[in-house]
């Protein structure tokens, strides 16, 4: 039952495992199966020692029970609370991080600044600190302020952030459902309380908890992307190439594994000074490419190439030609390790907490980040002299396209059209229906179902149906590699309403040829943007966000992080699509308030489909039923 | 004569069965003795996929056994009180000519010692009244022991009844009415 991972670079490379007997992560999923139905369902309990408890999934007339009495509906909403608090904490911990960087940066104590002076006095108009007069440093002093607040205030107040970023009519339902987070922080010690022995036994009371955690999510996205942009740029469009053939065995190959730019630019910064090293050693120059999310900010900001997503880690060290593999946090895999050992690559964890037995650890602190960054680069290049005219495999294959849609690019363009009302356009040809509707494509790719090509083929169908697609993530990964970055995927997949959009929109803003129908927006934090540009969207309308003709698609979930963005989007009103089914079906409650009763609260229900074609058509019929009620 | 029988329609692969006869199988005899042990205690069961399902592939015991009659040591024979197929590892040369011939996939081999492991459906248990461990442990009763008539005995009866509930038009429990059966549908393998 061996399952393929649908491209040839991979599959090239695969080869090359099995020749070299490496282990990958599809060896270990095969060796997994079967999975445990009671965890596919939710309804395995670990949270006490009187346990643990498994609920009987064939006594459906609930007589089977824990031994404190909790029901399948009880053990898988908390369960499902947890794994979002898991998220809503990695996405927390990120932003947090930011902001204390650019305060450590603004004081003089680290070597970063402001790179985006406008995004500043726009984050800083947004959260009402008045700016005239100050210096830049003291404006960001404020802004990092009101961040940190998010995580320490007792008040009971609505969250600066969420105030930021949330459009007036999604703060008046979250207000009446008693949503409105005011201090992340208390929100992650509430859930682990309430979910901890003995507490929260009411599943709904827990949905809405989890309702909770996505908004507290959406808090540390929007607070990590406007930090970031302000210390690192605000992304504009710009060219890239994706997939593995971006290394060059000739190079000093540094990979960027990870999440969180302020590590993955100093790694940047530093590759270009020591260039000359690299040349002395005998390399053609230092090649840094970007994997999983962290390879996505760099690619938004510096168009480095993406090499490759984060069930290709492994297979990019497989290739023998990576000399540094350097890793911050979230999505790095053990098994990179291993695969490093048979070669001459370096793993480098930099995280105090996210250490990896056998790999190399440099502690990266903001405060020492110029020093710790040069002994990086400079570990990558002698792994190079050690590599260097032994024998690698780089299979050729990369795609090139477009990326950097942040909103503030996105609207730039459409000023081009219109300078007064950059938005009419879209508005006008969504109303026409020329622009159907459009889907958000984030999150992972999953070995389970990989084998069906489950995102590139749900793209293809929602195109050729006059959906636009905006991504972010791993999933930008995919979609890349599959070309449908380029403007030739216009021509190639849309259908011909948003094919003659895209291509008068190619030709305001410049281009050659047509935009390309699938609009990179970004890292999994800048699933933000994604919101903003809807909330945009819905306020010139003057509608909720529930009623447009958009919605999510985690096709490929994997990772608790996924879990919480999906619930921000419910909690907005947005539709999400999940595969695989998230832990929930053992609990008729959690199932029939999420995929049911939910879109009569927020608006937005989960929609589980693992059928690629189906679930296109799925979302489909959800739009046109948009469509339908908007009356256009 | 006592049987293990398997509804592989309850089986959620949750492997409970093969950690409960690893430990019945240790010195120990308890889980957190067990995982302890060098080498470490073997299952005789193995779930295994198919499609959406998972089934635990275990010894049947065959009445005419095919690996009694392949081995050429007389290492595998059948044990006279249990009627069970059980190995003696002593006699045991590490041939596999048993594995080989297994219709079903049911001997496996030690990690060290190259000799064939297979299920003795927990004789020492039954000796002392107690169902076989793999038994004991499954949470959706996929894997039922007892006397081979009144297991097959039970068959005919839920045959029965399904005839008679399409004769009568009386409600039936249809397909896709637990979780399980929605997960499976849904994952569609």
């Amino acid at each position: 039952m061996s399952r393929e991972m649908m491209d040839v670079a991979s599959e090239a490379l695969r080869d090359r495992a099995e020749e070299l007997g490496i282990e990958t992560g599809m060896d270990r999923l095969e060796s997994q199966e079967p999975q445990c139905g009671f965890g596919q369902l939710g309804t395995c309990c670990r949270i006490c020692y009187m346990g643990p408890c498994r609920i009987d999934p064939f006594a459906t007339d609930g007589s089977s029970r824990g031994v404190c009495g909790a029901t399948a509906d009880v053990i898988a909403t908390r369960n499902l609370l947890r794994e979002a608090t898991g998220g809503a904490a990695s996405h927390l911990g990120h932003a947090r991080h930011v902001a204390l960087t650019l305060r450590e940066a603004i004081r003089g104590s680290a070597p970063y600044g402001i790179a985006d002076r406008g995004k500043l006095i726009a984050v800083a108009g947004g959260l009402g600190i008045a700016t005239d007069g100050k210096s830049d440093n003291e404006i960001a002093e404020e802004v990092v302020g009101k961040a940190l607040e998010d995580f320490a205030r007792q008040d009971g107040e609505p969250g600066n952030w969420l105030k930021l970023h949330t459009p007036q009519k999604e703060f008046d339902m979250w207000r009446d459902l008693g949503l409105v987070v005011s201090n992340v922080h208390n929100e992650i010690e509430e859930a682990m309380h309430r979910t901890s022995g003995g507490n929260d036994a009411d599943p709904v009371n827990l949905l809405l908890g989890t309702l909770r955690m996505g908004i507290a999510d959406g808090t540390g996205l929007a607070m990590a992307t406007d930090l970031q942009d302000i210390m690192f740029g605000t992304p504009q469009v710009r060219g890239v190439e994706a997939n593995v053939g971006v290394l060059e065995a000739g190079r000093v190959n540094l990979a960027m594994h990870g999440h969180n730019p302020v590590l993955s630019e100093k790694i940047l910064e530093w590759s270009a000074k020591l260039d000359g090293e690299a040349r002395a050693a005998g390399a053609d120059g230092i090649n840094v490419v970007g994997v999983c999310c962290t390879g996505n900010e760099l690619t938004m900001r510096h168009g480095v190439p993406m090499a490759a997503h984060n069930l290709q880690s492994e297979l990019l060290l497989v290739t023998g030609a990576v000399d540094a593999m350097v890793v911050d946090v979230q999505c790095i895999w053990p098994g990179t390790v291993k695969v490093a050992e048979c070669f001459d690559t370096k793993v480098i964890t930099t995280v105090a907490n996210v250490k990896i037995p056998g790999a190399m650890h440099v502690p990266f602190e903001a405060e020492h980040a110029d020093e710790a960054a040069e002994k990086i680069v400079r570990t990558a290049i002698e792994a190079f002299v050690a590599r260097k005219g032994k024998d690698v495999e780089i299979p050729q294959e990369k795609a090139s396209g477009l990326a950097g849609f942040s909103v503030e690019a996105i609207v730039g363009v459409l000023s081009k059209i219109d300078p007064e009302d950059p938005l009419k356009p879209v508005i006008d040809n969504i109303v026409a229906g020329n622009i159907y509707g459009a889907v958000a494509f984030a999150g992972c790719p999953n070995p389970k179902i990989r084998s069906s090509a489950m995102t590139e083929t749900m793209a293809k169908e929602l195109l050729a149906n006059n959906i636009l697609i905006v991504t972010t993530g791993c999933t930008a990964h995919i979609l890349a590699q599959a070309g449908m970055m380029s403007p030739d995927a216009t021509e190639k997949y849309c259908g011909e309403g948003l094919k003659a959009v895209l291509t008068a929109l190619g030709g305001a803003a410049g281009l050659d040829g047509p935009l390309p129908p699938v609009w990179h927006m970004g890292s999994c934090v800048d699933n933000s943007r994604i919101v903003t540009l809807l909330g945009a969207l819905a306020s010139k309308l003057d509608v909720k966000i529930s009623q447009l003709p958009v919605a999510g698609s985690a096709p490929e979930l994997v990772q608790e992080k996924a879990i919480s963005i999906g619930s921000w989007l419910l909690a907005l009103g947005i539709t999400v699509h999940l595969a695989p089914a998230p832990h929930i079906l053992g609990s008729p409650v959690a199932t029939k308030v999420l995929t049911e009763d939910l879109e009569g609260i927020t608006g937005g229900r989960a929609y589980v489909e693992y059928d690629p074609v189906k679930a296109a058509a799925g979302l489909l019929a959800h739009i046109a039923g948009k469509r339908a009620a908007l009356g256009i | 004569m006592k049987e293990i029988f398997v509804d592989i329609e309850r089986c959620t692969a949750c492997k409970a069965c093969e950690i409960a006869c690893a430990v019945e199988h240790s010195t120990s005899k308890e889980l957190f003795g067990a995982v302890f042990e060098r080498p470490a205690p073997q299952k005789r069961v193995h779930v295994e996929p198919a499609y959406a399902y998972a089934y635990p592939v275990r010894c049947l015991h065959c009445g005419d056994a095919p690996c009694i009659a392949a081995c050429p040591n007389g290492a595998m024979s059948r044990d006279s009180d249990s009627g069970a197929v059980v190995v003696n590892e002593d006699r045991c040369q590490g041939c596999f000519m048993c594995a080989m011939v297994c219709p079903f996939g049911a001997i496996s081999a030690h990690p060290g010692k190259r000799v064939a492991v297979k299920c003795d459906r927990c004789t020492d248990r039954q000796k002392r009244g107690q169902q076989p461990a793999c038994v004991d442990a499954c949470p959706t009763h996929a894997l039922q022991f007892g006397d081979e008539e009144d297991l097959m005995k039970e068959k005919r009866l839920s045959t029965a009844a399904r005839v008679a509930q399409a004769v009568s038009g009386a409600v039936v429990p249809q397909p896709g009415s637990t979780p399980l059966d929605t997960l499976r549908s849904l994952r569609g393998r």
